[in-house]
């Protein structure tokens, strides 16, 4: 990356600890780089690369439901292709993309010059790296000595007693467990990180109340990583003992119990979709007001809202559990807390659509992707409201329902709003900006393909097609939906080809972004693009929500209205 | 559009504020803050796991046959909390001798508590027949009292650590905060063990 | 004659033999179903027009405020930046209609899962095992496996089926949409669920919860038979086996393989609880938990080698000779 001015810099600007080998640059100064900058880009890019894999597996998944007592898949085969599909997308898509955004745009936003423990940093993004390659080791290395295995087959959720020694043989569950007891120790340091970088390193000028609710967000989802996380690395040390020691948390044939799993499981595994999608309501929250020309709507009601969110999600999580056999107060106690949730979420919807009320909206491709998002996240947003009604869950619980709910927040919500994320801010990593064109393709080929997957999925669920099954007989009313569905993949495949086609085209060939493309009003857009090393000549000083704003309209600056 | 790469623009366009200077909390106790927090979910789950299965083990031995109170320990472990607070106060006033006595101390009881638990696991596994597998109290006593003492063990990595370095005369009166931090996460080890023996050697001992 | 009375026979047979294959929900054919049904359609209702007011919204906004001209118009909009009362506005409207949920979700919880039993209910017993369903009925001391026959409940005579949920292995999930929602099978527990089906026929239903390999293949069939055919299946299942001497050898072939380990068959030797219950295997329509039809040819490959049927069953290749298998299968076909 260009960074023409390095020299002029005395040698305290430039990040701790940034050590240079004696090729610099290229593949090895990836290895070496505690730059926050490249480490988000490393991120980025590593979950792109996973995406597509899992992605595949997705497609794998789809050919063998394509038609009933298709024979494409073996039954164990197609259990592991869901789990690592599911496993994945979680942990080794989701996690790192949305953790590459804050860790690149987090300090730029903040006006700082690197994030708190850079090299903390660097160690988050290799163990989450080395935890993606444990997870994807197990096809060559499960098979242990007992033979059976390969890769782990269990669900992503894993239940117990599923997972105990007598029901799963061979290494597979235990790189499931390791690999993802790894990948969360990463996932803590970094999260840590960004707290304290949020809290000890912003630029003068910098209140809380200033802040980007880009930043505001990831400090909810920080906090909510700290405490969500460590349930899950609990229940796996557990799994591990039982495993590996003979202990009995979850062995039932010794007084263990298969539900506490669940619990531990989903204390965790709930605020986990929040800390996936919060982030990309971070992304929504700074493409909207710049592409709609207006400051966001109801600031501390949006910063409200999501912390909110985050403080109810710790307590909504065995609506995952509604089947299992809870009370009828534990059931009605959990339908309640999770239906609140829709109250500040529907705030946020709201909010956004005040701040495009009124605008002057441009339809650029990030804000094509975030209409996209605001739509299709109402339709997941309420089908999820739908699966909290406990009895009406009784009934979707765990049926192609629910695999409809989740990829329509997941991709129509999280996995959207990265994509706007990436057209958005691409210009500012690279220094180029995406070809408008083939960004086109991509918007429409995947919308079409999504909806074509995944809006029939709804229809399979109501007519009783449970999920995780790798086949079903003909004359149950499933064919078609599960046909269409499977129709609509190659649409997203080519959607997804257009995407990297276009970075990798725009690398090299696309029209010169120069600092400031869009017109916008945070920091990261005052330095250069790409930024240098050191992220900003001086730091600045900011004096308002939108300190671009001020400089490009001094007559009417914000911090009079603020 | 416009080029903003120099960001004195901004400097320039704001005004000047009222405020005198610009302030942030120090990172180090941000960051053992927040490793604190998160150390406490950890633990927190260990803790309803045990407290779950109280009374749910199928065959014995029940805590109330085996566990005996561990009075010592506890008494060595919750001093080594004031002797380490006076350790650094003595590090404060640069009273290097005073600080190694205190440091020393700290560390020696530190050792005694895992000492004792060394003991305790052995006579329980020796003497009892209790391990981790035996039921569902071994499991949950293994490993919620097995999760503190390695908090224990980095503990004195960490005043070890500080110990042998301050002698060597590694350790500067400007890194006196460093100093605070870990005797924060020795304090915090500190509360989880009273977390741990009034779950494990009273509630469940008595259930 | 005698023809139009067999017509007429298998017709009514028919009519009452009615398989409902698509397993829809919005078809409910027994109370609680119907009560679910019930919620459903309030919850559709609401978030269809909640759908319907903030798609409007959208599209209206992005149609009404998109920027037009050729994108040199730099003039910025006004800043707007919040407005306490329209804040208010849609904070309090999604609380008033998360109330009502509250409430209607609320009563119909407590309406369908603390529902008082009447003495008379049908009690069952489901045992879940990785792959197949063990069916207990207490009230009439006999075992079956995979098919639940149940009966009919009407205006006239209301028979509920109260069934507890067991399971040996894994965690199931007991589902059959048509009669009523989910409930899982956990390992040391007991889950409880009831049915009162209000039209005759044969409902399928699944296996809702991941249990490995096969669990695509663990499918569930309920039948619903009037009160007096009911009555007449329990017979049948209650009737004291018979070894038909023409198939001794058959018999013989199967009480001297370890299928007896595994199986039970009433008056037999065979005695194992690790499989199906076959005492009354030919009164099942299908094998391997709706895997195949019971029919000469299935029951063939499936005793020859269980795993071309059911790959991963946990039955297996016993690795009998071709006329061992015919033997066995001539023996099976006779337990009815
Ligand atoms: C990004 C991830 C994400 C998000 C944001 C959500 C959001 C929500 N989810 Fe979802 N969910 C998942 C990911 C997510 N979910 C996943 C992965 C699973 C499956 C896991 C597995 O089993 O593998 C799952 C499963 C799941 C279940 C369990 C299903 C089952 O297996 O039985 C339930 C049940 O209550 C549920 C509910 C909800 C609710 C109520 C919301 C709410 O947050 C939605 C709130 C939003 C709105 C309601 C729309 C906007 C609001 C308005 C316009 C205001 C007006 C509206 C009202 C007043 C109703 N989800
Ligand atoms: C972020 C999360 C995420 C994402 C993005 C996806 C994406 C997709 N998922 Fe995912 N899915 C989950 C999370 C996600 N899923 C989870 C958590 C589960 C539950 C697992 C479990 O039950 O345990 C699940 C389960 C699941 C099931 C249910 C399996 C079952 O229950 O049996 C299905 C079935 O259709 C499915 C399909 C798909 C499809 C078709 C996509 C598609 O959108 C994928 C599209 C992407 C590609 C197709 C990439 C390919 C791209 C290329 C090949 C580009 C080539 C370019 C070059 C070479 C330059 N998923
Ligand atoms: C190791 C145990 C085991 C042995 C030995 C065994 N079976 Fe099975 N059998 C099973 C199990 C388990 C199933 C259920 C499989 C499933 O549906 O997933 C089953 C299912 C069946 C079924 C289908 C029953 C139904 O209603 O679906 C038949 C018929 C059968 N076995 C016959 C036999 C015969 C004949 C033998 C001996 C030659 C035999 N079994 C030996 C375990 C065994
Ligand atoms: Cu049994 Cu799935
Ligand atoms: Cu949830």
């Amino acid at each position: 990356m260009a960074t023409t001015t390095e020299e002029e810099i005395d040698i305290e600007l430039s990040p701790p600890g940034e050590e240079k080998g004696v090729l610099t640059g290229g593949i090895q100064s990836l290895f070496y780089t505690v730059d926050h900058k490249k480490l988000g880009l490393m991120y980025i890019g590593s979950g792109l690369i996973f995406f597509v894999i899992a992605g595949l597996m997705a497609t794998a998944i789809r050919i063998q439901l394509a038609i009933p007592k298709n024979d494409f898949l073996e039954p164990d085969v197609f259990n592991r292709f869901f789990t690592m599909h599911g496993t994945a997308m979680v942990f080794y898509v989701g996690m790192p993309i949305i953790f590459g955004f804050a860790n690149y745009l987090i300090p730029l936003m903040i006006g700082a010059r690197d994030m708190a423990f850079p090299r903390l940093n660097a160690f988050g993004f290799w163990m989450f790296f080395f935890s993606a390659c444990l997870f994807y080791f197990s096809y060559l290395g499960a098979e242990g000595l007992y033979g059976a295995g390969s890769a782990p087959d269990v669900g992503w959720f894993a239940y117990s007693p599923l997972t105990a020694k007598a029901f799963s043989r061979g290494h597979s569950t235990d790189y499931w467990t390791l690999s993802i007891l790894l990948g969360g120790i990463g996932s803590l340091a970094t999260a840590l990180n960004i707290l304290v970088t949020v809290f000890c390193f912003r630029c003068k000028g910098m209140t809380l109340g200033r802040m980007p609710l880009f930043v505001w967000l990831w400090i909810v989802v920080a906090f909510l990583t700290l405490i969500a996380l460590p349930p899950l690395s609990a229940c796996q040390i557990m799994l591990t003992l039982d495993r590996y020691l003979g202990a009995n948390f979850f062995n039932t044939q010794a007084g263990g119990s298969a539900v506490l799993w669940q619990h531990f499981f989903w204390i965790f595994g709930h605020p986990e979709v929040y800390i996936l999608i919060l982030p990309g309501f971070a992304i929504a929250s700074e493409v909207i007001p710049v592409f709609s020309r207006k400051p966001i709507f109801g600031y501390p009601i949006m910063v409200a809202a999501s912390v909110m969110i985050a403080f109810i999600s710790l307590g909504v999580w065995a609506h995952h559990m509604f089947t299992v056999g809870m009370t009828s107060l534990g059931n009605t106690f959990f339908a309640i807390s999770t239906m609140i949730i829709a109250v500040p979420t529907g705030i946020k919807i709201f909010n956004w659509l005040g701040t495009m009320y009124g605008g002057k909206i441009r339809l650029d491709l990030p804000m094509m992707f975030c209409i996209a998002f605001l739509f299709q996240f109402l339709i997941a947003g309420l089908t999820g409201v739908m699966l909290s009604v406990a009895p009406f869950n009784w009934q979707l619980s765990d049926s192609y329902f629910v695999v409809a709910h989740f990829h329509y927040v997941l991709i129509g919500g999280l996995l959207f709003t990265l994509f706007a994320g990436i057209y958005y801010w691409y210009p500012k990593a690279i220094g180029r900006m995406l070809n408008h064109k083939l960004g086109l393709w991509h918007f429409w080929l995947f919308i079409f393909g999504f909806t074509l997957t995944f809006a029939p999925q709804h229809v399979s669920g109501i007519l009783g097609m449970p999920r995780r099954i790798f086949t079903y007989d003909p004359g149950r009313g499933w064919e078609i939906w599960n046909f269409i569905s499977t129709v609509g993949v190659p649409f997203q495949i080519a959607g997804v080809a257009c995407l990297v086609a276009n970075m990798i085209w725009s690398y090299f060939k696309g029209k010169k972004a120069g600092d400031d493309p869009w017109d916008a009003w945070t920091l990261e857009w005052a330095t250069t693009s790409p930024p240098a090393e050191y992220n900003f000549e001086k730091l600045p000083v900011v004096r308002s929500r939108r300190p671009l704003w001020d400089l490009k309209h001094p007559e009417d600056p914000d911090w009079k209205h603020e | 559009m416009s080029e903003l790469s120099d960001v004195g623009m901004i400097n320039q366009s704001v005004p000047p504020e009222e405020e005198a200077e610009w302030k942030l909390p120090s990172f180090r106790k941000v960051g053992v803050i927040l490793l604190i927090l998160t150390e406490t979910a950890l633990f927190t789950i260990f803790v309803v796991a045990y407290l779950f299965y109280i009374k749910k083990s199928l065959n014995g031995p029940y805590p109330q046959d085996v566990l005996e109170l561990p009075i010592l320990a506890t008494v060595a472990l919750l001093s080594s909390s004031i002797t380490v607070v006076i350790a650094e106060r003595a590090f404060m006033k640069n009273a290097r001798g005073t600080f190694h006595l205190w440091w020393g101390l700290t560390m020696v009881l530190g050792l005694f508590f895992l000492g004792f638990t060394a003991h305790e696991w052995y006579t329980l596994i020796y003497r009892d027949g209790l391990t981790i597998a035996t039921n569902v109290f071994g499991s949950t006593f293994y490993a919620l009292v097995g999760l503190h003492a390695s908090h224990v063990i980095i503990g004195l990595i960490l005043l070890g650590l500080v110990f042998v370095l301050s002698l060597l005369g590694h350790v500067k009166p400007d890194q006196a905060e460093r100093i605070e931090m870990i005797s924060w996460y020795w304090h915090f080890v500190d509360v989880v063990w009273i977390v741990v023996f009034i779950v494990v050697y009273i509630i469940s001992r008595s259930a | 004659m005698a023809c139009m009375l067999i017509g007429l026979t298998t017709a009514i047979a028919q009519s009452d033999s009615t398989v409902h294959e698509v397993a829809n929900m919005f078809e409910p054919k027994s109370t609680p179903a119907e009560m679910i049904h019930e919620i459903s359609l309030l919850v559709l209702l609401i978030c269809g027009v909640i759908f319907v007011i903030v798609t409007t919204l959208l599209v209206y906004t992005v149609l009404r405020f998109r920027r037009r001209g050729s994108g040199d118009d730099h003039e910025e909009p006004p800043q707007v930046y919040g407005s306490t009362q329209i804040e208010l506005a849609w904070t309090v409207l999604p609380i008033l209609i998360t109330v009502v949920l509250i409430l209607v979700t609320a009563r119909t919880i407590g309406e369908i899962q603390d529902a008082e039993m009447p003495a008379d209910a049908l009690n069952i017993r489901v045992v879940g095992h990785q792959w197949w369903w063990e069916v207990h009925y207490p009230d009439y001391d006999f075992v079956t496996a995979n098919e639940i026959h149940i009966p009919l409940s009407s205006a006239t005579e209301r028979r509920v089926t109260h069934v507890a949920l067991e399971s040996a292995d894994v965690i199931h999930s007991f589902w059959v949409p048509q009669l009523n929602g989910k409930t899982d099978l956990v390992p040391n527990r007991t889950n409880h669920l009831w049915l009162e089906p209000t039209s005759t026929g044969t409902y399928l239903g699944n296996c809702a919860e991941y249990c490995g390999t096969q669990h695509a293949n663990m499918q569930l069939r309920v039948i619903v038979h009037p009160p007096d055919e009911f009555a007449e299946w329990v017979r049948t299942q209650q009737a004291a086996p018979t070894v038909d001497p023409a198939v001794a050898r058959g018999y013989d072939t199967f009480v001297s393989n370890s299928c007896v380990n595994c199986h039970t068959v009433n008056g037999t030797v065979a005695d194992g609880v690790f499989g199906p219950d076959l005492t009354k295997l030919m009164t099942r329509q299908t094998i391997g938990a709706g895997v195949a039809p019971n029919d000469t040819a299935n029951l063939r490959s499936w005793v020859r080698d269980p795993q071309v049927l059911k790959p991963g069953a946990l039955m297996p290749d016993m690795k009998l000779l071709d006329s061992e298998v015919d033997d066995i299968v001539a023996y099976l076909q006779t337990l009815k």
